[in-house]
């Protein structure tokens, strides 16, 4: 009965960075509003856009702060934030407790350990953009159980120089490519079986 | 939440001018009790410093072509020959704006962000050439109700969903749509060339030709004018913005040649 594309879990944080969040989503909604803040107000103040790790440190900090006080809750969701700056693509995730690590591949939500397990398998220093993204479908598809969970829709965004550096959507018909080479290797590994 | 508010740099002159109870105000000799008065009453840029000159702008066949020249004039000096004053804003608008240059980098900073904002809902609606122009027009008015002006006319053109939109905005708030627009001098010197000259379905070629014409008008007779001028074209399938260029121009008539030849007295 959901609208297809209502439920948004990837959001973009500034022209040059996205941020993913597994969890409650209201929370990590809230996450991506101060992710947003930050980077604005870090471009009204020095004319750059905000470096990553920066944007990171500050976003980790503000996760942090509310776990410090009677009054306020941790939140509950962890964030993975991608972004290209000066220094490249960069990959970090912030998790409730405030810690956030940089990553080359990480996953977060259920089934993280099963995907973490297969995103290691992967040559990632050999991979571009539009390899990655035939393999991360195929990843979330052997992953998700379709016994126990429901079914779901697969969102994904890059930033690449393909896409000018820039936090955009997967092109319509990459991701339609991607999905169909994902179901056909769930199918063969069942055959297999 | 209360614990986690953003810096915000305060740059109200309030806090400048005025002294609370028992501070000492360092270059009077005033005793240090009870509330001082502010010195001076708030006061904003009431002129501009570095000026850009006309722009002009027209709808035909395809879309829409503006036309603006690269010079800021620092009030009566052509200070800067390279100032870009036509900018792209979104996929599908160009605007052009003559007056104070440093108002205008504001005015982009503000279009940035809301471009950026809009951008990031990413729902695939996108700011066209009527939103751009309608909340540049509340800014402006705003602006203007606070005696803070931003000192500039906006030329604002663009086509969306094949509509073709050109329009202005006054520093006052004044804004219009029109098939042919100019600020500045332009108003005065070009306007009445488009009233005679402009028609329904102008080819590109035809349009350039008729903005080049009352461009060298400007030349010749707007002491702003520099001779560096940029054409940007909007159309269904995007923007264009050309590289800057000269125009020819007229000198070898015979009044020019020899001018103090029979004057008494010269030298």
């Amino acid at each position: 009965m959901l609208l297809e594309g209502s439920n948004r879990r990837i959001h973009s944080v500034h022209r040059h960075a996205g941020m993913a969040m597994a969890g409650l989503a209201a929370d990590g909604r809230q996450i991506v509003s101060q992710a947003r803040g930050e980077a604005n107000s870090y471009l009204s103040n020095y004319g750059e856009e905000i470096p990553i790790k920066e944007l990171c440190d500050r976003v980790a900090s503000y996760v942090h702060l509310c776990t410090l006080y009677w009054w306020l809750r941790p939140f509950g969701s962890a964030a993975l934030l991608g972004g290209y700056d000066r220094d490249g693509p960069q990959l970090y995730m912030i998790e409730p407790s405030g810690v956030a690590y940089r990553y080359f591949g990480a996953a977060v939500g259920k089934g993280r350990q099963a995907a973490k397990t297969e995103i290691e398998k992967l040559n990632l220093s050999e991979m571009t953009c539009r390899e990655g993204v035939i393999e991360v479908a195929k990843i979330l598809y052997s992953v998700h159980d379709e016994a126990k969970d429901k079914a779901f829709e697969l969102e994904m965004s890059w930033i690449c120089d393909e896409s000018n550096r820039e936090h955009q959507r997967v092109p319509a018909d990459l991701l339609e490519d991607a999905k169909a080479v994902a179901k056909a290797a769930l199918e063969e590994d069942m055959d297999a079986d | 939440m209360a614990m986690f508010m953003q810096q915000q740099t305060d740059d109200s002159s309030f806090k400048k001018n005025m002294l609370f109870r028992g501070q000492q105000d360092q270059s009077s000799a005033l005793p240090s009790v009870g509330f001082v008065p502010a010195k001076s009453p708030t006061t904003h840029t009431q002129y501009p410093y570095v000026t850009g000159s006309s722009v002009l702008g027209i709808k035909y066949k395809d879309g829409v072509l503006i036309a603006a020249d690269c010079g800021g004039s620092y009030g009566s000096t052509l200070r800067y020959k390279s100032v870009e004053r036509l900018k792209a804003v979104g996929k599908s608008t160009v605007i052009g704006a003559s007056g104070e240059i440093s108002d205008f980098q504001q005015i982009m900073r503000y279009l940035d962000e809301l471009t950026l904002k809009d951008k990031m809902w990413d729902d695939g609606n996108t700011l066209g050439p009527k939103e751009v122009h309608n909340y540049l027009c509340r800014v402006m008015y705003n602006h203007r109700n606070k005696f803070d002006p931003l000192w500039n006319t906006l030329i604002l053109g663009g086509v969306k969903n094949g509509v073709k939109y050109l329009g202005m905005v006054s520093m006052i708030g004044v804004h219009f749509e029109e098939n042919h627009v100019a600020s500045g001098f332009g108003n005065h010197l070009a306007r009445p060339i488009f009233r005679d000259e402009w028609k329904e379905d102008l080819s590109l070629e035809e349009g350039i030709l008729l903005l080049e014409k009352c461009f060298r008008v400007l030349l010749y007779r707007d002491r702003s004018a520099v001779n560096k001028l940029q054409v940007a074209n909007i159309t269904a399938e995007g923007i264009t913005i050309s590289k800057p260029y000269a125009l020819r121009t007229e000198w070898e008539y015979k009044a020019f040649q020899n001018p103090t030849q029979g004057v008494e007295g010269s030298w």
